[in-house]
């Protein structure tokens, strides 16, 4: 920290390098001021971007992050309080408006909310924030009474002087604290006098969402607004040719027709009409190039490139010389599918466009980026565009693209009302952004003692962060994300080479997927340590363990796991229980799965075990809550989750076809926290990147099968 | 011009018999607690009581609706077993994203209301229809089970 908070004052934020969930956590080395004339006209107390106190005693946190249900909303307002000295029923969390310069997220270097990084960029920056706010207001008090400030204490937003017996709330100390310098260095507490940090409270969030209260993007309603969905064009980069829309136009309830080159938006007084009008168009396409675009050509395309030599990620040693001296050697190939996201909120946007500006109501991981979309789409400077956003219902990564953004204010411009613009379920799936295909070659080669010697491991595959997030590539090509958790892993590994191919296949916009490079690259990693360690006849918790010794937090998930799981306890026939250990968003996962298959070799999950230490836990219940959810959004794509183009088109189109994990599908997990007071690490990425070998390495155990393709499925001839 | 009674008050829906349930309550009726996911009926994000019984507000037209008992998410609270699901669901955090959970709570409630004991099995079959991306499956059925020994 070369400058104090108190020389600071303007926007400037220091920006990072873009960089996806990795551990090397670089904080940011200044807080972004809010404007000292702003603060003084408006009777309220503004010491920084994050914090707002108001004379009426409202003590406002904006939230740099936003909820799309990980928690961050009561995490982040639990560190501003426990520093402020406030109860968490005192304050209210707001939506930050979009600022790159103030709200960039320090770890991201840009206004997003992702990669797990919420947690582990808010627990120095928001602390600090508010220590700084507490001290200004206590300067305040000491100020106006004339003592030394080091006599206060804080209890509840209530500043005391107990040797004169003096009191004064914050409320009351807004207008000097306003006008006096803040505090230079402001001290963080002891973390002995914690009351909130490491407690487990509850969420800010949940009481109005279980009384349907809670309003969504899809949920705005304004005065004279209309609702529209969409048709876009069925293959990308194809266009609209010819458009019939006298039957639509017929429809009760529809107002307006409306067309882009490659769109047409019915607009209705209610959704129904508009969807009837949709399914009354006549519509011609041009699909363009990609119109005879089939799956196998895909994979095929992957597969050519990955003989390919890349570029190198990580080089130790001379893993080639070192094969040849293997006593185990082996290969593989492992492949995983384009994803959809599919958040239970069907993608959806309102905008209102005026000759003077432009509004925006969505929910949106980018909301900086959701204001250029509008702008771009509408020809007005971004400063006369207002986003709205919203409590999001699911991101997953999908909230980080504002293309639905632009797309509606490209319609929303024609007609002079606001514009609600709703996907169809099957619109979702079918123009979706997708994770990544990758194809992986990897191989190892063990000594006679079981110790890796060798390790090989290339990735093909799309470019996310090239698209996304230029500034984010390595200098020598590599894309960061496309090797995370693959150039480290958490083992002692004597020679290695990790490289990438970058592939980018036709007819699809790849995108950002809950547990990003991690949950493509532990998957290969876990599963391929899984078949060392049948090669070299041993158990896969014994193996793991003998080449964790310089690893001791994750030696200590992995024994907790086990020990937790009964490894190694006699289990049914047909029944196998997998074991995987990972280190990724800066935190240690390790996770036993026990699955069923049955006789048409269908699997039962039957129990999930995790053992995780994400450093200090700042909400206990809610790093629970992300493990669990995290263990089935990734067992649901483990079993399910492929999408796959034919003619072009997304062949998956709902539920029915792109599934989800059912309650009946879902077993008993159970998480098991380590004391920790590491750095804290990030968490909603993880139980998704953990849950694919879990059960990969779980059906080995139960067939003797080892499946090498994302969703796991046994082939035909394996049943019986 | 439709009269429907949605949580015990008569409203005049200026909309069509075939409109399904949930545009009306959503897109006339301005009740957007109920909730869109799928429109066929596959992920019980819209589901609503219909004289107490769990309905898919996706496929049901209004007109069906027609001098029935609508209740939503709004109003189950006023239930017994509507307020004691809504307190289990605080009580063990389940709600994550919480689109969801309007759908959810109304399944649970109406499972409640009919079996005030229900075994796991008896929470598979009247849940399983509701979809949840975040996962909160687990939290679901102990809030269910702790709502029902409340």
């Amino acid at each position: 920290m070369s400058e104090t908070l108190a020389t600071r004052d303007g926007p400037s934020v220091n920006r990072r390098a873009f960089f996806v969930g990795g551990a090397a956590l670089v904080l940011a080395a200044s807080l972004p001021m809010g404007s000292r004339i702003a603060r003084a006209a408006a009777a309220t107390f503004e010491p920084n971007a994050f914090i707002r106190i108001g004379e009426d005693g409202r003590i406002g946190l904006i939230m740099r992050d936003v909820e799309m249900g990980q928690g961050i909303w009561t995490g982040a307002s639990m560190l501003m309080a426990e520093e402020l000295d406030v109860g968490l029923d005192q304050v209210t969390a707001d939506f930050a408006p979009p600022n790159e310069k103030l709200y960039a997220n320090p770890v991201l270097g840009m206004q997003a909310t992702g990669g797990s990084t919420s947690i582990r960029a808010d627990w120095s920056d928001l602390r600090r924030a508010a220590a700084t706010a507490r001290a200004a207001l206590v300067q305040a008090a000491a100020k106006k009474w004339n003592v030394d400030p080091s006599g206060c204490s804080v209890t509840r937003g209530m500043v005391t002087h107990a040797a004169s017996g003096r009191s004064a709330t914050y409320a009351s100390l807004v207008p000097l604290a306003a006008t006096l310098p803040l505090p230079k260095d402001a001290p963080l507490k002891d973390p002995k006098a914690w009351t909130l940090i490491g407690t487990s409270q509850k969420r800010l969030d949940t009481p109005d969402k279980v009384r349907g209260k809670t309003v969504y993007g899809i949920d705005v309603q304004l005065p004279d607004m209309k609702i529209a969905t969409v048709a876009l064009c069925p293959v990308l980069g194809g266009k609209l040719v010819r458009l019939a829309d006298d039957a639509a136009r017929q429809i009760a309830g529809v107002r307006d027709v409306l067309r882009l080159d490659n769109a047409v938006a019915v607009v209705g007084d209610h959704f129904w009409a508009a969807k009837q009008g949709l399914d009354a168009l006549d519509i011609e396409w041009d699909f363009g190039p990609n119109a005879g675009l089939n799956q196998a050509q895909i994979v095929k395309g992957h597969a050519d490139a990955s003989s390919g030599d890349g570029i190198v990620a990580r080089l130790v040693g001379d893993p080639e010389t070192a094969i040849a001296r293997a006593a185990v050697k082996l290969d593989a190939i492992y492949q995983l599918p384009f994803l959809s996201h599919a958040p239970m909120e069907p993608i959806n946007c309102t905008v209102h466009v005026r000759p003077d500006g432009a509004e925006v109501w969505c929910g949106t991981q980018v909301p900086a980026r959701a204001q250029a979309e509008a702008a771009a789409a509408t020809g007005l400077s971004a400063d006369k565009v207002t986003v709205h956003n919203h409590m999001l219902g699911g991101g997953f990564g999908r909230r980080l693209e504002a293309e639905y953004v632009g797309i509606t204010a490209s319609f929303a411009k024609q007609v002079p009302y606001p514009l609600k613009m709703i996907w169809t379920r099957e619109t979702d799936i079918r123009h979706d952004r997708y994770r990544p295909y990758y194809y992986d070659r990897i191989a190892a080669g063990l000594d006679a003692e079981g110790r890796i010697i060798s390790w090989t491991h290339k990735v093909t595959g799309s470019s996310v962060t090239a698209r996304w997030a230029p500034p984010g590539m390595r200098k020598n090509g590599i894309d960061p994300d496309a090797v995370e958790c693959a150039e480290e892993t958490p083992y002692d590994i004597a020679s290695l080479r990790v490289s990438w191919v970058r592939h980018e296949p036709p007819g699809v916009v790849t995108a950002w997927w809950r547990g990003v490079g991690p949950a493509h690259n532990i998957f290969v990693v876990e599963s391929f340590v899984d078949e060392l360690a049948a090669a070299a006849k041993r158990d896969p918790v014994a193996f793991r363990r003998s080449l964790l010794h310089k690893n001791p937090r994750a030696l200590g998930v992995l024994e907790l796991a086990a020990e937790k799981s009964g490894w190694g306890s006699p289990l049914p026939k047909n029944v196998g229980r997998g074991v995987m250990v990972q280190f990724a968003f800066g935190s240690f996962l390790s996770v036993v799965c026990e699955v069923e298959v049955s006789p048409a070799s269908e699997f039962r999950l039957r129990r999930i075990v995790a053992a995780m230490d994400c450093g200090q836990a700042v909400n206990p219940d809610s790093v629970r809550a992300q493990l669990e959810g995290g263990l089935v959004f990734g067992m649901t794509a483990a079993l399910y989750g492929e999408i796959t183009l034919d003619r072009g088109r997304v062949q998956q189109s709902n539920f029915n076809s792109y599934r989800m994990l059912r309650m009946d599908e879902t077993p008993p997990i159970e998480v098991h926290l380590v004391n920790s007071t590491e750095t804290p690490g990030g968490l909603g990425e993880t139980g998704c990147a953990a849950a694919f070998p879990a059960l990969a390495n779980a059906v080995y155990a139960a067939t003797g099968q080892r499946l090498r393709r994302l969703p796991l499925n046994l082939p035909r001839e394996a049943t019986g | 011009m439709l009269t429907l009674t949605i949580n015990g008050e008569d409203r005049q829906l200026d909309v069509a018999e075939d409109v399904p349930l949930l545009w009306v309550l959503r897109d006339v009726a301005g009740l957007t607690g109920t909730k869109f996911g799928c429109g066929v009926a596959l992920c019980g994000a819209c589901t609503i009581h219909l004289d107490g019984q769990p309905v898919r507000s996706c496929v049901m037209a209004a007109g069906g609706a027609v001098g029935r008992k609508i209740t939503t998410i709004e109003a189950i609270g006023e239930s017994d077993a509507g307020a004691k699901i809504q307190q289990a669901w605080l009580a063990l955090e389940v709600v994550q994203c919480g689109y969801c959970q309007s759908g959810q709570i109304m399944s649970a409630a109406a499972l409640l209301a009919a079996n005030p004991q229900p075994s796991d099995a008896d929470i598979d079959a009247a849940m399983s229809g509701n979809i949840c991306r975040c996962g909160t499956y687990r939290r679901i059925r102990a809030a269910i089970k702790q709502a029902a020994a409340v």
